[in-house]
């Protein structure tokens, strides 16, 4: 017995046919796409002044910029090098820590002003035009980047901190507020039916049906919000809102060379052991939850 | 018969679950900890930020007086809206054109960082540690170092949020990767195919759609940091933004703020449409 096909069967070939027309019309519907998606790049490569030879003319730039920040380190005198390189380290931690502050303070605020609003803005404790309004409302403030809230900021409260610190605070309360309410959308509706038929108020149903069954889950989107709240912070100098950002745009735009690696490696250094620790304690958080 | 309990019931029941109503003092007494250590902290860097109580009125009422400027937005003349307007698609460029440029340079690190692909340990750490560097900066600080590279203009913040994204597309791609189903993979080695053979008909056929959902997420999330680049001189709305916030034309500024809006709803919606599309083809 053999397994080869016999070509000229034709119920085979009506088959093979209406195969190919398939895959004909697929190919046709694929290259409809790709026709659409080149004449979208070309479309924004133009409005975006791609210039394929200005890059040419400049990408070694881009090395050449790399490598003079670097610092000059040589083995024999290693840390006398380091030291230089770091001149102003307890500025900088300084700075550093202020960053971690207003991204801790603007996370607080946020989370509580999102905890506060989610439960009228979620579809199943929600209601009418309230709903709607504080829909709205959320959308709005995670909508406008954080830093526009701070340009206006800081033209009214002035420089430092402050501004910085509402700006993501406002920004924070927008995006947790949406991801709270999702879930309490997600919630178990019995406990709140066990509650309303005692004759509870909203507040009570809120507070002992919904809110033990939510708290884990809030908890850890806020420390995920906190760890993208610090690299909000630490961008916030650049338009005079506090934190590690002026002493990073002033290094930049002045040509300190060797202080804008020493800045960046903080940074990055700090976010890193942020993203680390924040993991931890989700992970901790989560099995919590999963031992209960 | 009533249903209701009498006080003597009431009183035996409570004394009976006093346990269970008290709950574990030491779950009590963590509780507390945290949260009067958070408040602590709260409290502390409340007083290193300078804040004094006449500032944060006065803060409040200016900010108010611009609210009121700035109703009802107003670009002032034609010609500064069509400004205006082309700097938005300016801004939409940008985001669309980075955020596929780094989709497809990313491609390749993707699999460099995949331990399934590259199963050598040092490449995989060096890999995975340098697209962590990358990412931790923000497409901002992206935007200066360009700036300084290419000159002002988009080109400098394309190449920003190209920059930035790679980074993140490198660490999705090769989750994605790994993730795969290796079934596929081997049936392609088993009826003779190579290296390249394995991922192009075992690999890239599994992770293509989740990759293009991803892109259109990083299209939307682009559009937002995309407005604000402008901020440092990399192209796009935010030069006008920032320029008209400082100058105090609210109602222009207004303006500005209301088309970011309307762009970044456009493209949410658009981009929700496509993703389940593509999710949804790939269900069948």
């Amino acid at each position: 017995m053999t397994l080869a096909i016999d070509h000229n069967d034709p119920t085979l070939r009506g088959h093979a046919e209406a195969y190919s027309r398939e895959m004909a019309a697929k190919r046709r519907q694929t290259l409809l796409g790709a026709v659409v998606f080149i004449a979208c790049v070309l479309l924004a490569a133009y409005g975006a002044e791609v210039d394929p030879a200005k890059f040419a003319e400049n990408a070694w730039r881009f090395p050449k910029y790399i490598l003079e920040i670097m610092p000059t380190l040589r083995p024999a005198t290693f840390f006398s090098d380091l030291k230089e390189w770091y001149w102003n380290l307890n500025g900088w931690l300084k700075l550093l820590w202020q960053t971690l502050l207003i991204a801790y303070v603007g996370t607080l605020l946020g989370a509580v002003g999102g905890f506060l609003l989610c439960f009228t803005a979620s579809a199943n404790l929600g209601s009418g035009w309230v709903r709607w309004g504080t829909r709205r409302f959320l959308e709005f403030c995670r909508t406008v980047p954080e830093i526009v809230f701070a340009l206006i900021f800081v033209i009214a409260f002035g420089l430092g901190p402050l501004p910085g610190v509402l700006a993501i605070a406002i920004h924070t309360m927008g995006a947790m507020g949406k991801l709270f309410s999702e879930v309490v959308e997600n919630i178990d509706m019995k406990p709140v039916d066990g509650m309303t038929a005692t004759g509870a108020t909203w507040w009570q149903t809120i507070r002992f049906a919904v809110v033990p069954q939510v708290l884990s889950n809030f908890a850890s989107y806020a420390l995920l919000r906190f760890e993208i709240n610090v690299r909000g912070a630490s961008i916030m100098g650049f338009v005079g809102a506090g934190g590690i950002g002026q002493d990073l745009i002033e290094a930049i735009r002045k040509f300190y060379f060797t202080d804008v690696s020493a800045i960046l490696f903080l940074i990055i250094l700090t976010v890193m052991l942020i993203d680390y620790g924040t993991e931890r304690l989700r992970h901790a958080l989560l099995s919590l939850e999963h031992r209960q | 018969m009533s249903l209701a309990l009498s006080t003597t019931e009431r009183s035996e029941l409570i004394a009976r679950h006093q346990g269970a109503i008290d709950g574990s003092l030491k779950t009590k007494l963590i509780t507390i900890g945290v949260i009067a250590g958070m408040v602590a902290l709260f409290v502390y860097a409340l007083t290193t930020f300078e804040l004094d109580f006449w500032r944060i009125i006065n803060g409040f009422s200016s900010l108010g007086k611009f609210v009121v400027l700035m109703l009802p937005p107003d670009p002032g003349s034609l010609t500064r809206a069509i400004i205006f307007v082309k700097a938005l698609f300016e801004t939409i460029a940008i985001a669309f054109l980075g955020t596929i440029l780094a989709a497809i340079l990313a491609f390749p690190l993707g699999f460099l960082a995949a331990k399934n692909v590259v199963a050598n340990r040092i490449v995989h750490f060096l890999a995975r540690r340098s697209l962590d560097t990358v990412r931790g900066v923000d497409a901002l600080i992206w935007a200066l170092i360009w700036v300084n590279v290419v000159g002002l203009g988009p080109f400098a913040g394309m190449l920003a949020i190209m920059t930035s994204d790679l980074g993140a597309f490198g660490k999705l791609y090769s989750e994605a990767i790994e993730s795969a189903d290796k079934k596929a993979v081997e049936g392609v080695t088993s009826s003779g195919g190579n290296k390249l053979h394995e991922i192009r008909f075992g690999l890239i056929p599994q992770v293509l759609p989740v990759i293009a959902s991803q892109v259109l997420y990083f299209i939307e999330s682009n559009t937002r940091s995309s407005t604000i680049i402008g901020i440092v001189g990399a192209g796009g709305i935010g030069l006008h933004l920032a320029e008209t916030i400082r100058t105090l034309e609210w109602q222009q500024a207004s303006f500005v703020i209301l088309l970011v809006l309307v762009a970044v709803s456009v493209i949410d919606l658009i981009s929700n449409r496509l993703r389940f599309a593509i999710i949804g083809k790939r269900a069948v």
